[in-house]
């Protein structure tokens, strides 16, 4: 189960990568695992404003709808166009091209509230 | 309430099967993923375990009437050997549940009934006539797909059952099954489920969870109790007048069906498809509408690997029901459009 150093996690599955002000969002790969054939991705509006916690998209496999939360507080400045016609990257590529939305942050401190790679890794118990 | 295994349970974890509750036991629901395993089925041939399923033995001089009276299709037309597929109703032509007759002797009877309604078919059969529930001494595997003659070839016609070793284990094996292919379905003695499970693994099945078993049903179009069809729905609005026999003589909710037949029932399940190039798959509960109108509801839905779009079943008005007719489905309160298709959506050989 691969749980990459260099991002935060939340406690409901989503990463977070942080490049400046902006935060990158997708699933983790122990979640794409436990969703599996992941067939559509409802992505939030761009301009959307998201608050850490509160669900803004929806990942659906073949079998259930889940909810993604936003890790962190903000408006939504882009999304990942390419999961409308190919969700399965999600499954493929967690963390590079199944990436899902990108915030701009209002809240920097939130982050800290986040977990780190390795209370990520004992939290699904890889 | 805890959840019941059936003795297949440690064999599932060891390869690694999500486990979720189903019909009150503890269920693989895919192994390698519900994709793999539904193509696995549709292509060559895949292995489930449906252990959780009922088998009741009913027998004696009065069984075929009794039976008779108790469920839709007409049981005086199944031969030694024979399987039908028929319904259960109440007195107000509601299904208890839809299960699988074999007739296994003259006078003797085996029911494989749905795992949520072990009890509560126990209990209303049990009303009329002894029923011998072996249910916790039977295991039943399913071998499902276009190989799986090649695994095992009983010479049997499809909806026939015969008692014969499977790998030197007796057997009931019947060529049936639940997912819109050819295949068998093989009862045993909890003691062989393992060495059989292993036996078909060996000879090239694919392992698959209750989550291709119900993708590979609905592209079939075959009804799930509890969802499809319920205490509050009907054969005739389900769309299984072919399995009612009402000339058969009278049997527990002929009144009702025989009403709606004549006159038409108010709903009517109908399949549909989902239309637009990427839409989220339909869930149960969904409205359906049909120009902005609600007129029923999604009763199962999902995405059809075979066809690479949304399906579903659902109860619709029946001036809504006509095959292809433009509705839409309401997902999370945007409107996609979907079209009545003919059933079954999937026919193998197609």
């Amino acid at each position: 189960m691969s749980v990459p150093k260099n991002l935060k996690y939340a406690k409901s599955h989503e990463w977070v990568r942080v490049e400046g002000d902006t935060a990158v969002v997708g699933i983790s790969d122990h979640a794409q695992r436990e969703l599996t054939d992941i067939v559509y991705v409802e992505l939030p509006p761009v301009g959307d404003r998201v608050e850490a916690s509160k669900e803004c998209a929806v990942v659906e496999s073949v079998k259930a709808a889940s909810d993604i939360y936003s890790p962190v507080t903000g408006d939504v400045v882009a999304v990942n166009e390419e999961l409308s016609r190919t969700p399965e990257l999600v499954n493929q590529d967690p963390y590079g091209k199944g990436w899902i939305f990108k915030v701009k942050m209002s809240d920097l401190p939130e982050l800290g509230e986040l977990m780190t790679p390795n209370d990520y890794a004992a939290h699904i118990g890889a | 309430m805890s959840l019941q295994q059936t003795p297949l349970h440690a064999a599932h974890v060891a390869l690694g099967a999500k486990m979720v509750p189903f019909g009150g036991w503890d269920m693989p629901v895919q192994y390698a993923g519900i994709l793999a395993e539904h193509l696995a089925v549709r292509q060559h041939v895949g292995l489930f375990d449906i252990s959780h399923m009922g088998e009741f033995l009913v027998a004696g001089p009065t069984a075929e009437t009794t039976l008779n009276r108790l469920f839709t299709n007409d049981v005086h037309k199944v031969a030694v050997g024979q399987a039908q597929y028929t319904l259960m109703c109440n007195a107000t032509g509601g299904i208890i549940d839809d299960l699988i007759l074999y007739r296994t002797a003259p006078n003797e009877f085996l029911l494989i009934v749905n795992a949520g309604n072990i009890a509560t078919d126990f209990a209303w059969i049990s009303q009329y006539i002894t029923v011998n529930n072996q249910s916790d001494q039977t295991a039943a595997l399913a071998l499902q797909g276009p190989h799986a003659r090649q695994i095992l070839d009983p010479g049997l016609a499809p909806f026939h059952v015969v008692r014969q070793a499977v790998f030197g284990k007796n057997c009931w094996v019947a060529r049936t099954g639940y997912t819109g292919e050819d295949g068998y379905e093989i009862l045993c003695d909890n003691a062989d489920a393992v060495f059989l499970w292993n036996e078909f693994l060996k000879r090239g099945a694919t392992p698959c969870g209750l989550g291709a078993r119900d993708t590979l049903r609905l592209e079939a179009c075959l009804p799930l109790h509890g969802h499809d069809i319920t205490g509050d729905t009907t054969p005739v609005e389900a769309g299984l007048n072919r399995f009612i026999a009402f000339d058969k003589g009278d049997f527990t909710g002929r009144d009702v069906l025989l009403q709606q037949r004549d006159h038409g029932a108010a709903r009517k399940l109908v399949a549909f498809q989902m239309t637009a190039a990427k839409c989220p798959p339909p869930r149960q509960h969904y409205p359906v509408l049909d120009a902005g109108r609600k007129i029923g509801e999604v009763t199962s839905g999902t995405q059809s690997p075979t066809l690479g779009c949304g399906i579903g079943l659902g109860y619709v008005e029946a001036g809504s029901a006509a095959v292809g007719t433009k509705i839409e489905i309401e997902v999370r309160g945007k409107l996609f459009p979907a079209i009545i298709a003919k059933k079954p959506l999937y026919k193998r050989g197609t």
